[in-house]
């Protein structure tokens, strides 16, 4: 039924229906009123039998879930940024033992500066600690890949996060056609463990284990994540054939064909770039856009597909790897690998900075004249900050930089004629 | 809780023969048909303390949960010496997430069991004292918070052992360790305000609270089974010596573990809903310095250079717990007991 409601109550209604038995909370933003309304309908009794834990931290809300899912029970949480780093320890654990929790990121930057707003770092931060990391375009599709995301987990015992914009899209109001329990019933059997704790059958979980056999568990690990890019497409699939609605997959493309510039990026930027690749091609450009919806398993073959015939490609993240570049663009490159295709890393949207039609539109045109340099961050107040490095050369003492930028760039929105 | 004290002098302790008492009254160790919760073959060190604790801990758990237990366990010492895959001492469910979050992940557990209509499967947690009153203090105080129904018990040993004798919150001032070494003017661990947490888990007034030793075996298995009579939160506080950290004899553990209740450093009682109903007064009472000299870890404060200010301090710290919890009847008051042992 298509309703008009925010994206956080979305997700909250479409993990109701995915039938949680643990629930675990603790409050950051933008992921609170996720865990607020699943707490409302806990506390209802709708849910019924499920627990509703409020936690003490974000590390004891994964650990909280990995002993639930271990246990046996189908086991939910979301975090965001600083919570997501402060659980990271029982996020890699949880990867580990092969316990299929599913969480909600919702996306935001990392401090310091302490920043609530957008962006992709916290889901970089965990890129390697074993877990499914899918990234939602829109509202709609946040709320059907969390119905894929128990169904993956559980099929293969590997947790999934599932990333969706902190505020962009938690705190939009859209229309979403939430789910039926019925569909997600006959979607979505009952978790039935690979290896659960049981006094009829005692098992030993989560022991050391040397160097005689680690990498072989840690090579388990990464091909289940290899047989997730079957999975993948193959449950989207069928989700598919039970709404009758495109969520999920690897890697979505829009009008590729013939491009010779195609855009590549993940998450609710997607709709922004889109529209700007429309205004660019009625001018005449041949470009086109790849979303990433699985980062982790990353899908290079379906990139490359993806990305076949395109002379250049645009990478435009919401992160970077500081003193590196792009986290994505380096995937991306690592797949076109002796394609000779040219790879242009973009950094946008740091911190919430928004990511404007107009900034893409001159940053595409730029790119079809073949004028984009290696590493641009788009919309960099380049003069700010060489007066912040002119300021720390010329005195030691020179403050926090978050403070001088803030000074300056004020400063300069009083001054005349700005 | 009221229970017939069992005093058998003749062999200068509580380690009373199974044989001399009735059937109710001998241990769960002492069932041949005792569940081996942790059974024989694991590598933990001789002597150790630990090893015996929650061996004793867990098959009274057993017992008493009718063999429907899962145990959740801190990275330490007993997780190390009882499992390495693909071998494990452990005959009952058993998981071992993380240093810090064993009482969160006992929630989760618990959580679960609830959810699946299994509250006749009991939950035990267990770590040492790093993971306890250290790095997973947090967690253990939410669960309290929150009373999850979780059994957590603490083997403390005073110390970082399974990384190689390091200080922690629990490590007792004076107390040399691999970070508190014998060294400048202050030898051994500092004389801080310490982290009694027993005191702390009372203040939050879960149902029950209890300490032990590994000296008295019957009296640990009492107070599992009285913990496993309550839900919700309980905490079960065990010093366990440790051979390999304390510098001591291997064949000295229980002894030990004795004169540290007998001295009056190590209080053993049992609280209910944050007040204590029940302490086990000290039998004989012996100066600190008879529980310090037996261990290395002490050594420098009886030396060449020697720091009886030290033993002191420690003495006090001792007397005050005996007043606090009124260790010692009316007339074996610390300054009574002093004059006695003086002369």
């Amino acid at each position: 039924m298509l309703t008009q409601i925010e994206g956080s109550r979305a997700i909250a209604e479409t993990v109701a229906l995915c039938r949680p038995e643990v629930v675990c909370a603790y409050p950051i933003s933008p992921q609170t009123h996720i865990i607020e309304a699943v707490g409302v309908m806990v506390k209802e009794g709708r849910l019924a039998p499920c627990e509703f834990i409020n936690v003490e931290s974000e590390f004891a809300a994964m650990s909280v879930a990995l002993g639930a899912s271990a246990a046996g029970a189908r086991a939910y949480t979301a975090t965001a940024s600083q919570g997501l780093l402060f659980m990271m320890e029982a996020v890699y654990n949880a990867a580990g033992l092969g316990l299929p929790v599913v969480m909600t990121l919702a996306n935001r930057a990392i401090g310091a500066p302490i920043n609530i707003w957008n962006d992709h770092s916290d889901a970089m931060a965990v890129r390697d600690s074993g877990w499914i990391q899918l990234f939602a375009e829109t509202n709609q599709e946040a709320a059907d890949l969390h119905v894929q995301a128990f169904r993956l987990a559980e099929e293969l015992s590997v947790p999934v996060m599932v990333c969706m914009d902190g505020f962009i899209l938690t705190h939009a109001v859209e229309g979403v056609d939430l789910l039926d329990q019925a569909t997600v019933d006959a979607f979505l059997p009952p978790y039935d463990p690979r290896q659960v704790l049981d006094p009829a059958n005692p098992v030993s979980i989560g022991a050391m284990v040397g160097p005689e056999a680690f990498q072989e568990v840690r090579y388990l690990a990464h091909l289940r994540q290899l047989d997730a890019l079957h999975r993948i497409p193959a449950i989207a699939e069928e989700f598919f054939g039970a709404t009758g609605r495109r969520s999920g997959g690897l890697v979505h493309s829009y009008r590729t064909e013939d491009a010779d510039t195609i855009v590549v990026a993940m998450g609710s930027v997607l709709g922004t770039i889109k529209d700007a690749v429309d205004i660019r091609r009625d001018a005449g450009e041949r470009i086109g856009v790849v979303g990433i919806t699985s980062f982790r398993p990353f899908p290079a073959q379906a990139v490359r597909a993806a990305l076949a015939g395109a002379s250049q490609v645009v990478v435009l993240e919401k992160a970077f790897s500081i003193g590196h570049g792009g986290v994505l663009a380096t995937d991306i490159s690592m797949a076109l690998q002796g394609s000779g295709c040219v790879v242009r890393e973009v950094v946008a949207g740091l911190g919430g900075r928004p990511i404007t039609r107009l900034s893409l539109e001159k940053l595409f045109y730029k790119a079809a004249q073949g004028e984009l340099e290696e590493l641009l961050f788009l919309d960099l107040e380049v003069d700010v900050v060489e007066r912040e490095r002119e300021r720390m050369r010329l005195e030691r003492r020179s403050g926090p930089s978050a403070e001088n930028v803030l000074r300056d760039l004020g400063a300069r929105s009083e001054g005349p004629g700005r | 809780m009221t229970k017939r004290p069992i005093r058998f002098y003749q062999v200068g302790s509580f380690a009373v023969g199974n044989r001399l008492l009735s059937d109710a009254e001998r241990t769960v160790q002492s069932d041949p048909q005792r569940s081996n919760s942790i059974d024989s073959g694991h590598r933990a060190c001789q002597g150790c303390g630990e090893a015996l604790g929650a061996r004793y801990a867990l098959d009274a758990a057993m017992r008493a949960a009718n063999n429907q237990l899962v145990a959740v366990n801190a990275t330490g010492c007993l997780e190390v010496f009882s499992t390495p895959y693909p071998e494990t001492s452990w005959r009952i469910p058993w998981l071992h997430s993380l240093f810090g979050n064993a009482p969160a992940v006992a929630t989760g557990v618990a959580a679960a069991l609830r959810v699946k209509g299994r509250s006749d499967v009991r939950v035990v947690s267990q770590g040492g004292d790093g993971s306890t009153v250290d790095i997973g203090f947090g967690s253990l105080s939410g669960m309290f918070e929150r009373n999850d129904d979780v059994l957590y018990i603490c083997y403390d040993n005073e110390g970082y052992m399974n990384t190689g004798v390091q200080r922690s919150a629990a490590t007792p001032p004076a107390a040399r360790t691999a970070t508190t070494d014998v060294v400048g003017p202050q030898p051994g661990n500092t004389f801080g305000q310490g982290k009694d947490l027993p005191r702390i888990a009372m203040a939050h007034d879960i149902p029950y609270v209890a300490t032990a030793t590994v000296a008295d075996l019957h009296d640990l298995e009492a107070k599992v089974e009285r913990a496993m009579s309550f839900r919700g939160a309980r905490y079960l506080h065990v010093l366990v010596p440790c051979p390999l950290g304390w510098g001591s004899a291997s064949n000295e553990t229980i002894h030990i573990a004795r004169l540290a209740k007998e001295c009056g450093l190590f209080p053993v009682f049992e609280a209910e809903y944050g007040t204590v109903t029940a302490v086990s007064k000290i039998r004989r009472p012996v100066p600190v310095e008879e529980y310090l000299k037996l261990q290395k870890r002490f050594a420098h404060l009886f030396g060449k250079n020697p720091h009886p200010e030290m033993v002191t301090h420690l003495q006090e710290i001792a007397n005050r717990n005996i007043e606090r919890y009124g260790l010692l009847d009316a007339d074996e008051s610390p300054a009574a007991r002093h004059a006695e042992v003086e002369s």
